[in-house]
């Protein structure tokens, strides 16, 4: 019922904007796409899994733990591989295709952790409850996992439009060099938007983790193409259309499982990728990939 | 001639798959060589092998047919979808075939006719050594003859500045077609060549995983020439036998090596410059 | 030129171009005789390489007709333009840094190579020769701005003004009858100057044609037949070097008015 599918789409397109959000800041500010986002995705739903299960931290905890990770992570990546990259003035492919690198290494390391079946949260954590609005039926992990979705991404919204960290963000997603003779400790700022970012990815993974109650260390790739597919959407670099086309995509996905089947909803985000690349590449919002250096 | 024998029937599929993924590793380093980074060429490969597969188990066409067709198709596929596709750059190219290689294996995935997830079985034996052997030896010769004629200088002018090549009067969306279709063909080859020893094929093997395996190995042998291409592709496939017990790990391997080769050899291990100039330094300190 | 029917070689008319709300050319007509030398100088930002850029089919006008040799060439690609027979060089020199300097003048060639798929594949006489003959006149043209001993250099390693003269051997490459340059002698050291003087002049007495856009007034002045000049996107003054030399218009946009 129509609904309920909506329902489901808007738990699904938070976090597809939460994650993806992630992902173009990562492009806006430091012109990389980082194909590892993925991976992190699925580090942060392993590492809240671990602390709830072996530290027996209550979820809210472990969601913190799962972004501190992630977070580290992608710092990590940012400071041992990026900026090397950067110092020698790589073209834009080379960087992508080191963290394609990453990305496998993180999901072999995982897969020789933890295993490759499919691991749950337990029971108690999980958020119980639900109940019914009308003919929806509810449950309260849907309601928290809209709920946390949507207020981080406000916070990295206004941190973006209301500070005057957002505003140096934004200076050098214009122009890095012309934002360093501004006096903005550009480095410092790449390696923290690499952290919010990857944590956010993290922070994704245990909401998908814990909506669909399923971890594996293969979790990531899926997403990751449906985040490439929202940002090309939405357009590469820009903020809105990560929401926009989060939201969008994981309307889109429901949709189609729904009333058309279940392996189209597979396909959907990979058709509209390639007709929006061959028809728009901006995407709705976004701005050319070469920004002036 | 004993320990050949058994040599041979041991480790037969091993040198094949090294024939194989020589191939593959020069298909995409076509591509990479006119400046395009296209991560379709699994996809290629898969579509190759599975028409020829069909073709065989069908249609019981011979294996000569059944190669050609092999390499048909995709590079028909890559024909009509290449004109919109190429005139992305860089990134949006690379995105563009990495959502194209995952529709066909999804299309793929969920055909009748293509077994869906459980793939094809018991596609007859018919490759032979030899039959790689001459086709890798054509393919590099043709590749080679190519990189030395006005082609290969125009892939080569396209690959560094666009513009600049358009003013020398190359038709640049003609020769990224061409680049890229070629690409095509031989991946397509490839796979039917793969198919009709390995019995058995499903989606599985022709995913993004094995986009970027075959990427690594031409970014891990280098791509300034055509023996890194074949380099990368024999280590990265007989790396994970001599290192029995590092099997589990090879995509760890394959993605540390990405890394790796990245950030220290930027141009790959077979870097003919370098090369060339450590073997004048040699003859000079001789002298 | 002695046929009075003969169109000139390039026939710019009304030629305007907009960005948006930028105008960054309006109105702007000259004609570039055939076996001349012609000039473009105005001050920067004056639109200069825009006009390069629109008759080598990089941009479109937004208004206005580009003739060559009588044919139109806007909507034309690129490499069609080329191919009519019109080089350039560009401002911010755009070599091949990854190739010697003998292969970067044989891309030149690329359209004059008439060999196809099976020529390659099978190593064909048709295709060797082709080669040779590829091969000898890029080294003649690098011999034509000294470049010749350095042919196997790697065009990365060359000094500044040696990149600019090798752009300049490459745009020969392609048989042009009308060569652009757009500053051809920017960065370069007086006795340089010099010598691409003299070899420009020859390329004239060769039969080609040269538009080039310069700011070094000595070099204009001393090598044009006919100057035209832009500014703020308009042509102020068009003329033999004297008339343009000493145009009132044309001295206040370079010196700019007198309480300033």
């Amino acid at each position: 019922m129509l609904e309920q599918q909506l329902l489901n789409a808007l738990t699904l397109g938070s976090v597809y904007a939460l994650f993806a959000l992630g992902f173009t800041l990562v492009f806006g500010v430091l012109a990389v796409i980082n194909l590892s986002h993925g991976a992190v995705f699925m580090v942060g739903s392993y590492a809240a899994l671990a602390m709830v299960s072996h530290l027996n931290a209550p979820l809210w905890v472990a969601m913190l733990g799962a972004m501190v990770v992630s977070g580290t992570i992608g710092l990590l990546v940012d400071v041992l591989v990026l900026k090397p990259l950067r110092a020698r003035n790589a073209p834009h492919l080379i960087p992508m295709i080191a963290t394609i690198g990453v990305g496998i290494m993180l999901t072999s390391a995982a897969q020789g952790l933890f295993g490759a079946e499919v691991l749950r949260f337990p029971e108690d954590v999980m958020p119980a409850g639900e109940f019914m609005v009308g003919d929806v039926h509810v449950r309260a992990l849907e309601i928290a996992i809209v709920a946390i979705a949507f207020l981080l991404m406000a916070v990295l919204f206004t941190i973006l439009k209301r500070t005057q960290l957002g505003r140096a963000l934004r200076a050098i997603a214009e122009s890095p060099k012309a934002a360093y003779l501004l006096g903005i400790n550009v480095e410092g700022l790449f390696h923290i938007t690499s952290f919010v970012a990857a944590a956010l990815g993290g922070i994704a993974g245990v909401l998908i983790g814990l909506n669909f109650n399923a971890i594996t260390p293969f979790m990531g790739q899926p997403m990751l193409h449906k985040g490439i597919a929202v940002i090309i959407l939405g357009g590469m670099g820009d903020i809105r259309g990560a929401l926009i086309g989060g939201l969008f995509l994981g309307f889109a996905e429901v949709i189609s499982k729904a009333y058309l089947s279940s392996q189209m909803g597979d396909a959907v985000a990979f058709g509209l990728l390639f007709l929006i690349l061959l028809v728009r590449p901006s995407g709705l919002f976004g701005r050319k990939l070469e920004r002036k250096a | 001639m004993e320990w050949f024998n058994d040599f041979w029937s041991t480790y037969s599929t091993l040198v094949f798959s090294v024939g194989v993924h020589a191939l593959l590793a020069l298909s995409i380093w076509l591509t990479l060589s006119c400046g395009l980074l296209s991560l379709a060429n699994a996809a290629f490969m898969g579509v190759g092998a599975y028409v020829s597969a069909l073709l065989t188990l069908h249609l019981e066409w011979s294996f000569g047919s059944v190669l050609l067709a092999g390499g048909i198709a995709p590079t028909l596929v890559a024909l009509i979808i290449g004109a919109p596709v190429l005139r992305l750059s860089g990134v949006y190219l690379a995105m563009a075939t990495l959502a194209f290689g995952e529709v066909v294996r999804i299309t793929v995935l969920n055909l009748e006719i293509t077994g869906g997830p459980e793939g094809l079985n018991g596609i007859p034996l018919a490759t032979e050594g030899w039959h790689i052997a001459l086709i890798l030896a054509v393919t590099v010769y043709g590749l080679a003859r190519l990189r030395r004629s006005k082609v290969g200088r125009a892939f080569e002018a396209i690959k560094e500045d666009e513009v600049a090549a358009r003013l020398m009067g190359i038709n640049v969306d003609r020769y990224k077609l061409l680049a890229f279709s070629l690409g095509a063909f031989i991946a397509g080859v490839a796979g039917a060549l793969n198919a009709h020893f390995t019995f058995f094929i499903s989606p599985r093997e022709y995913g993004f995983e094995n986009a970027v395996d075959i990427l690594t190995m031409a970014v891990l042998g280098g791509t300034s020439s055509l023996i890194g291409p074949m380099l990368g592709s024999s280590i990265l496939t007989l790396l994970p036998e001599l290192l029995r017990s590092l099997q589990d790990f090879r995509s760890l391997v394959n993605g540390a090596v990405l890394v790796l080769v990245v950030l220290f050899l930027p141009k790959g291990l077979w870097e003919s410059r370098r090369i060339r100039a450590f073997f004048k330094r040699l003859k000079g300190g001789q002298a | 030129m002695n046929a009075p029917q003969q169109p000139n070689l390039l026939s710019i008319r009304n030629v305007g171009k907009h960005f948006g709300g930028l105008h960054v050319l309006q109105d702007v007509s000259f004609e570039v005789p055939a076996g001349s030398i012609y000039g473009l100088i105005g001050p920067n930002g004056a639109g200069k390489t825009t006009v390069f850029n629109l008759i080598t089919g990089l941009l479109t006008p937004s208004a206005g007709q580009i003739d060559f040799q009588g044919q139109s060439l806007i909507g034309l690609e690129p490499h069609r333009i080329t191919h009519q027979g019109i080089a350039r060089t560009f401002q911010n020199i755009r070599i091949f840094k990854e190739m010697d300097l003998l292969e970067n003048v044989m891309v030149g060639m690329h359209d004059h190579l008439n060999y196809g798929g099976f020529g390659i594949f099978f190593n064909s006489p048709a295709c060797r020769a082709a080669e040779k003959k590829a091969r000898e006149r890029a080294l003649e043209l690098l011999s034509w701005v000294g470049l010749d001993h350095k042919a196997d250099m790697l065009a990365d390693n060359l000094s500044y003004g040696d990149q600019r003269k090798l752009e300049f051997a490459r745009a020969l490459a392609t048989e042009p009858k009308l060569l652009l340059l757009d500053e051809p002698v920017a960065g370069m050291n007086p006795s340089e100057k010099t010598i691409l003087m003299e070899e420009i002049n020859n390329i004239r007495n060769r039969g080609y044609g040269v538009f080039m856009i310069e700011h070094d007034m000595r070099f204009v002045m001393g090598l044009c037949d006919r100057i035209a000049v832009l500014n703020f996107g308009r042509i102020i003054a068009e003329g033999t070097p004297d008339e343009v030399r000493n145009n009132p218009d044309v001295i206040e946009a370079y010196l700019g008015k007198e309480d300033e």
